[in-house]
């Protein structure tokens, strides 16, 4: 990944303060969680299910190295090309060179969290490119020059009267209300015209098949079958972590995934392609395999979990901080608890050292992640590194002084003295509504409570003798 | 039996009364009490702002004075599942661990088998399920069957109970804005109730509650569920 994520906090009270993101973001993640509750709590194998998707993602990437040479070969036989892509820039170029070998100044893409983590589009657009968002979120994204704040959902901060005024703008001349369903026919009869032109598409994927080079993508709309099956030429950009050894393992995950994302029993469209076939789908089908910092992940053992995500957003929808900041004070294309383990990882933890902290640790992610994820572990794990590779000096200093007092039970009590000596003048009426310092900000908007006149520790002792 | 009590750092410096609370409740019950001086903090703290070393001394000071109870009890879920779970991941596979170490309700319900502890407390309360104690702790519903059995007093439910209140530690400090965020979403829960208390079984999180309805003057505030199940019916 590239650019480096703003500091979480200065780009959360900004998001904090937009009233109309603070509503539609309310709505859309307490719609989803719910209907996602609703779909788990039927499903009476969730917890083996839930097993079973972890110890296979855990057997793929502990094996990794064997099932992208199968992977790669499986790929080939069926007659696709394979390429290995260090990088974002190594993905990328590789892309723009398919498109120019056909003479295209035009692609479509289908809806890939994949390519918009090595910014594809915009390497597509230096060399003369344009690259057609048809998902309705990231088509709405792109007219808005605007970009995704949700895996899933990546329009979740916009309300529908927003994406009319927007369709107004941009590709709708005359009339047109917020009826869902008319916003959703302007934006058919648009990209129409545009998926019959391409003669290239540009697709990710959900997962990998090892043994037969298959490429799944699930999706709910059906533009992404379009993108995958109208043009001569298909590019699937595929991060190395999205394989799995068998078709039969997708069981698990087709399953695990709907359930999880959408609260849909079964997702309304599943692609399954296997190499070129002859008269059917693209001629000719480039497979990427992007790393972008993922071995680097890949060798951290209490980090390496975050690689098993098959990008539900499950976590997102019932995390308190991502259903109030939402997703661009995250700064990246993985937002939410996943994105806050996942892009200090992917970047390396000293571009995107205050993520790992934008948590509560109330752990409702992990308990709704369909692979069990440990993010609340994985976080501490991230804040430690965080403290060793950009210190605070102040902080470290505090934190410091505060272990010495707490290693020894007479300097706690000398601290609790010396504390109600220096909280005196801040005490009115039994609270503290200012304190100086980091204080300040817990009394910005909460009363302190003071150090008690005689502590727990100093009547035990008094009533010991 | 003898239990050994860890009052945690807050609940010893800032809300003695809770300490209190948690010794005259089992005292009651018939149990042997002690609170073993030369504690002072779990090093949760630490562990969750990213000091592992610091945190690893604090561990290990705590196993070896928690050492050899029948029980230990402390009034904060989020503190016991730091020494249940996290313990053993910051000491290492081959540290000794200290074995039964409960929060109040779990030790009163799950392992003593009581929900009536005699108590009367006439208000009407209302009761938030900390984070750490449904997720990390799991106690479950102890603490309302506790409740429920208490004389006088009315249970009424909280609106989106299961919702983080935005403590988080040193998240209150670090993410102020969005901790406020939170809290502001829970007191207003909180209100909604028609509750004149509200509580938990973790101290931390109710100094953040207590701290937002405080500043809001609402006029309901919080009480730790020990302060609760110690009160009696004065003759």
């Amino acid at each position: 990944m590239s650019a480096a994520p703003r500091d979480f906090p200065a780009a959360a009270r900004e998001a904090l303060a937009d009233s109309q993101l603070r509503r539609n973001l309310r709505n859309a993640t307490t719609t989803i969680r719910d209907k996602r509750a609703r779909a788990v709590a039927e499903a009476p194998d969730w917890e083996e299910l839930r097993e079973a998707g972890r110890a296979i993602k855990a057997d793929t990437l502990a094996r990794l190295d064997e099932y992208l040479l199968q992977f790669e070969a499986a790929v080939e036989a069926a007659g696709g090309r394979v390429h290995w892509a260090r990088d974002a820039a190594e993905a990328n170029a590789l892309v723009v060179e398919v498109a120019r070998n056909h003479g295209a100044d035009e692609v479509v893409k289908m809806k890939s969290l994949t390519t918009d983590e090595t910014r594809l589009n915009d390497a597509l657009a230096a060399a003369g490119i344009r690259a057609v968002e048809t998902d309705f979120a990231e088509l709405i994204l792109q007219l808005d020059g605007d970009w995704s704040s949700h895996i899933l959902v990546p329009a979740i901060h916009l309300n529908r009267s927003e994406i009319r005024d927007l369709f107004r703008r941009t590709i709708v001349d005359g009339p047109l209300s917020d009826e869902p369903a008319e916003l959703a026919e302007a934006a058919r009869l648009y990209l129409r015209e545009r998926f019959l032109r391409a003669r290239v598409g540009v697709s990710g994927a959900n997962f990998g098949v090892a043994e037969s080079g298959t490429i799944c993508v699930v999706e709910s709309e059906g533009n992404g079958r379009m993108c995958t099956t109208l043009p001569e030429v298909l590019v699937t950009v595929l991060g190395i972590e999205k394989l799995v050894p068998t078709l039969e393992d997708l069981e698990v995950f087709l399953q695990l995934l709907p359930r999880s994302a959408t609260g849909e029993r079964m997702n309304p469209y599943t692609s399954l392609w296997t190499g070129v076939t002859d008269g059917d789908g693209p001629r000719e089908l480039h497979v990427v395999l992007l790393d972008n910092g993922r071995t680097n992940v890949l060798r951290d053992e209490v980090g390496r979990q975050a690689l098993h995500c098959i990008r539900c957003s499950a976590c997102l929808n019932v995390c308190p901080v991502y259903s109030r900041t939402g997703g661009h004070a995250y700064g990246s294309v993985y937002p939410g608890p996943i994105g806050a383990i996942l892009t200090p990882q992917l970047l390396g933890i000293e571009h995107a050292a205050s993520l790992p902290f934008a948590s509560s640790l109330c752990g409702a992610c992990y308990e709704v992640c369909p692979v069990k994820i440990d993010i609340p572990t994985v976080l501490l794990h991230l804040r430690a590194k965080a403290v060793e590779a950009k210190p605070s000096a102040a902080e470290a200093a505090a934190m410091r002084g505060l272990g010495w007092v707490f290693r020894d039970p007479r300097r706690l009590a000398l601290a609790q003295r010396l504390a109600r000596l220096a909280q005196a003048p801040f005490v009115r009426g039994g609270t503290i509504s200012w304190a100086p310092g980091p204080l300040a900000r817990w009394t910005r908007a909460r009363e302190l409570q003071p150090v008690a006149r005689e502590s727990f520790r100093e009547w035990w002792g008094r009533r010991r003798t | 039996m003898r239990i050994g009590l860890f009052a945690t750092c807050i609940a010893d410096t800032l809300f003695p009364e809770t300490g209190k609370a948690v010794v005259s409740l089992l005292e009651r019950l018939g149990h042997e009490v002690e609170f073993p001086p030369a504690q002072t903090c779990c090093g949760q703290m630490h562990l969750n702002s990213g000091y592992r070393r610091e945190a690893a001394a604090l561990a290990e000071r705590f196993v070896r004075i928690f050492d050899g109870f029948d029980a230990v009890v402390s009034p904060s879920s989020s503190c016991v599942g730091t020494v249940r779970e996290l313990y053993p991941h910051l000491l290492g596979g081959s540290a000794s661990v200290v074995e039964g170490v409960y929060e109040l309700s779990e030790l009163l319900v799950g392992r003593l088998g009581l929900e009536d502890v005699g108590a009367y407390f006439p208000h009407r309360v209302t009761y938030h399920p900390t984070c750490h104690s449904l997720r990390v702790t799991r106690v479950g519903d102890a603490p309302l069957r506790l409740l429920r059995a208490v004389r006088g007093l009315e249970l009424v439910e909280l609106p989106e109970a299961d919702e983080c209140c935005g403590f988080g530690g040193t998240f209150s400090i670090k993410n102020a804005d969005t901790s406020i965020a939170m809290l502001g979403d829970k007191c207003r829960a909180v209100v909604a109730s028609g509750a004149e208390i509200c509580t938990a079984v973790d101290a931390s999180c109710l100094m953040q509650i207590g701290g937002g309805l405080a500043r809001g003057r609402t006029g309901v505030r919080t009480m730790h569920l020990a302060e609760i199940l110690v009160s009696e019916e004065r003759a």
